[in-house]
């Protein structure tokens, strides 16, 4: 099922004209703080945006056509921890949270058609369960049939605890149409945004053709707490950050918000 | 860390093996049948009773049977394998040429110690960056010479340290994950103790998947799980049983193939046994696999692949 949408002009952001900056606890008058793209105009901090934001930002016009909107997550494990897991999903759904933990959608970024897979970390930490990886696997899959590029922006904690194993095989199964993809000479731009670890980091969003991080984003496999905890020692100033990735030679760009389109769509102009 | 201490559960039967075998040096038979049948009582009470987190426990057993027992037991002209040609090499992942059968194959696995040296040398069998990297190295070797794979996954995880991530842990992960879904030779994967996460997967996509009746293989370790999720870590077993981590709910969910029958009580009571079991589902595997065209495995492995996962669509 797909259906149209015009972009909404909602964040994440607390309710209110002014709000607090996360980076550096300046009160920032809100409407700016949007129109900088969330970025703190004072110390550049980049704060967390939707799905639907991100996609309003990268795709032309903010409009969209979304993609797979009809898959949803199931509980194969009956999984019960402090509450049941299927009873979380419903919750958060009833909140108006539809797409679960990533809003595909077919549109236009500078002209360019392409696919936009966007996590949602609000959605249980944008972490991965099986409907995300049938989203991602299904945009994939339709870039296969319309030679479109794929740009996933990724913002996850991993994969979904809540469905075990299923969750860790999204991995092998993403990572396998990223194969066919990648035979099939598709370009494929990760975009790495605050904060993306464990399965989603070791799965697609290190196999990008290219990899861009935004500023300041913590990306890794293991979260710092169970390194720190692993080695017993504190873990060094800007460990883990884009900065660092670059340094190490895991990414290609950090780019900052401001000039992410337009730096997906050089590339992409380059690419085909 | 996991492996040397013997968990309360199985003590009757570890003291039972000592003394049979105790009976048996000192030539008493009559003695060591006496005390083998208590000992097969209590292995059946065992296997009857286990519980999930007692599977991790025999899982993680030190006695168990790791990679380099299955290639001295099934495999002859072993040529052990090092380095991923960019960093290091990592005794976490042993790779290396063997014959099984009369044919060569290409074998990757993870590898445990035994003793507390060697536990450290292979890091508890912790992969870093440059042990997957060898292994797919290794692999990319055995496509080029037309040799199946063989993989044995036996790890807690992959090593999470500060020079690992600086290596690219996820990143060598990553592009194993894409490069076996598209490798044009069988690889055939034996879940033989902990299928420790992502760092287990790396090596773990195959075109057959098998897992010892008391393996486990999961998302995260019930540790792990009990830590974030309960915020406490005496809830492990709940979250043991909460993951659905054994071979059989595996089995279930179309994760693996074939569940392997362990020797009573577990693959460390009887190892020639369980790895005898493992080499007859080997060789069925890899007979079945070199009647299939090498450029058609890639499009079953994702076949096979794709269909992992339950959701709801409306
Ligand atoms: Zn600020």
């Amino acid at each position: 099922m797909v259906w149209f949408r015009r972009a909404g002009r909602e964040s994440r952001v607390p309710e209110g004209l002014w709000v607090k900056c996360e980076g550096c606890r300046e009160i920032l008058y809100r409407k700016e703080l949007e129109a900088s793209l969330y970025v703190c105009p004072k110390c550049g901090h980049h704060h967390r945006v939707s799905a639907r934001v991100r996609l309003s930002q990268l795709l032309d016009g903010g409009n969209w056509k979304e993609l797979f909107a009809g898959v949803s997550s199931a509980d194969p494990l009956g999984f019960v921890d402090s509450k049941p897991y299927a009873e979380r999903v419903k919750a958060l759904r009833e909140r108006g949270a539809r797409h679960d933990a990533v809003l595909v959608a077919q549109g236009k970024l500078d002209g360019i058609r392409l696919i936009v897979a966007a996590m949602e970390y609000s959605f249980m930490g944008g972490s991965m369960g099986a409907a995300v990886g049938e989203k991602i696997t299904r945009a994939i899959e339709r870039c296969l049939k319309s030679s479109y590029p794929l740009v996933i922006v990724s913002c996850s904690g991993g994969a979904r605890m809540q469905e075990g194993i299923l969750s860790l095989m999204q991995m092998a199964k993403i990572s396998a149409a990223l194969a066919r993809l990648h035979q099939a000479k598709i370009p494929y731009i990760s975009v790495l945004t605050d904060p993306t670890t464990g399965g989603v980091t070791a799965s697609y969003a290190m196999l990008g053709d290219l990899n861009i991080a935004e500023p300041g984003a913590l990306v890794g496999f293991a979260g710092p707490r169970v390194i720190e905890q692993t080695i017993r020692q504190k873990l060094p100033e800007g460990f883990q950050r884009a900065e660092f990735l670059l340094e190490h030679g895991m990414v290609d760009l950090v780019v900052p918000r401001q000039e992410l389109k337009e730096t997906i769509a050089r590339c992409l102009n380059h690419l085909t | 860390m996991a492996g040397a201490a013997v968990p309360s559960f199985l003590a009757t039967l570890e003291a039972l093996r000592q003394q049979v075998s105790e009976a048996e040096r000192q030539g008493d038979r009559a003695e060591a049948a006496r005390l083998k049948e208590q000992l097969d009582a209590e292995a059946r009470r065992v296997t009857a009773t286990v519980t999930p987190w007692q599977r991790c426990l025999i899982a993680r057993h030190a006695e168990r049977p790791y990679t380099l027992d299955y290639v001295r037991g099934l495999m002859t002209d072993w040529v052990e394998l090092h380095g991923d040609r960019g960093f290091a090499d990592d005794p976490a992942i042993v790779t290396g040429l063997a014959s099984f059968d009369g044919d060569s194959v290409v074998v990757v696995g993870h590898q445990k110690g035994r003793d507390t040296r060697d536990r450290l040398y292979r890091n508890f069998g912790q992969p870093r960056p440059e042990g997957y990297r060898k292994a797919l190295r290794v692999m990319r070797l055995a496509e080029k010479f037309r040799l199946p794979v063989i993989s044995f996954v036996d790890t807690p995880g992959a090593y999470p340290g500060i020079d690992a991530e600086e290596r690219g842990q996820a990143e060598a992960i990553a592009r194993n994950l894409r490069e076996m879904a598209a490798l044009e030779t069988p690889i055939v994967v034996v879940v033989t103790g902990e299928g420790g996460s992502g760092g287990a997967l790396a090596i773990g996509v195959g075109d057959r998947v098998f897992m010892l009746e008391h393996a486990v293989y999961s998302v995260i370790s019930p540790e792990g799980c009990a830590a974030i999720l309960w915020k406490d870590q005496s809830e492990t077993q709940r979250a043991a049983e909460a993951l659905r981590l054994t071979a059989n709910d595996l089995l279930g969910f179309g994760v693996i193939d074939e569940i392997l029958p362990e020797p009573l009580g577990g693959a460390h009571m009887d190892p020639p046994l369980a790895v005898r079991t493992v080499g007859t589902a080997l060789r069925t595997a890899l007979a079945e696999l070199r009647r299939i065209r090498p450029a058609d495995l890639p499009r079953r492995r994702y076949a096979k692949f794709r269909k992992m996962g339950a959701f709801l669509e409306r």
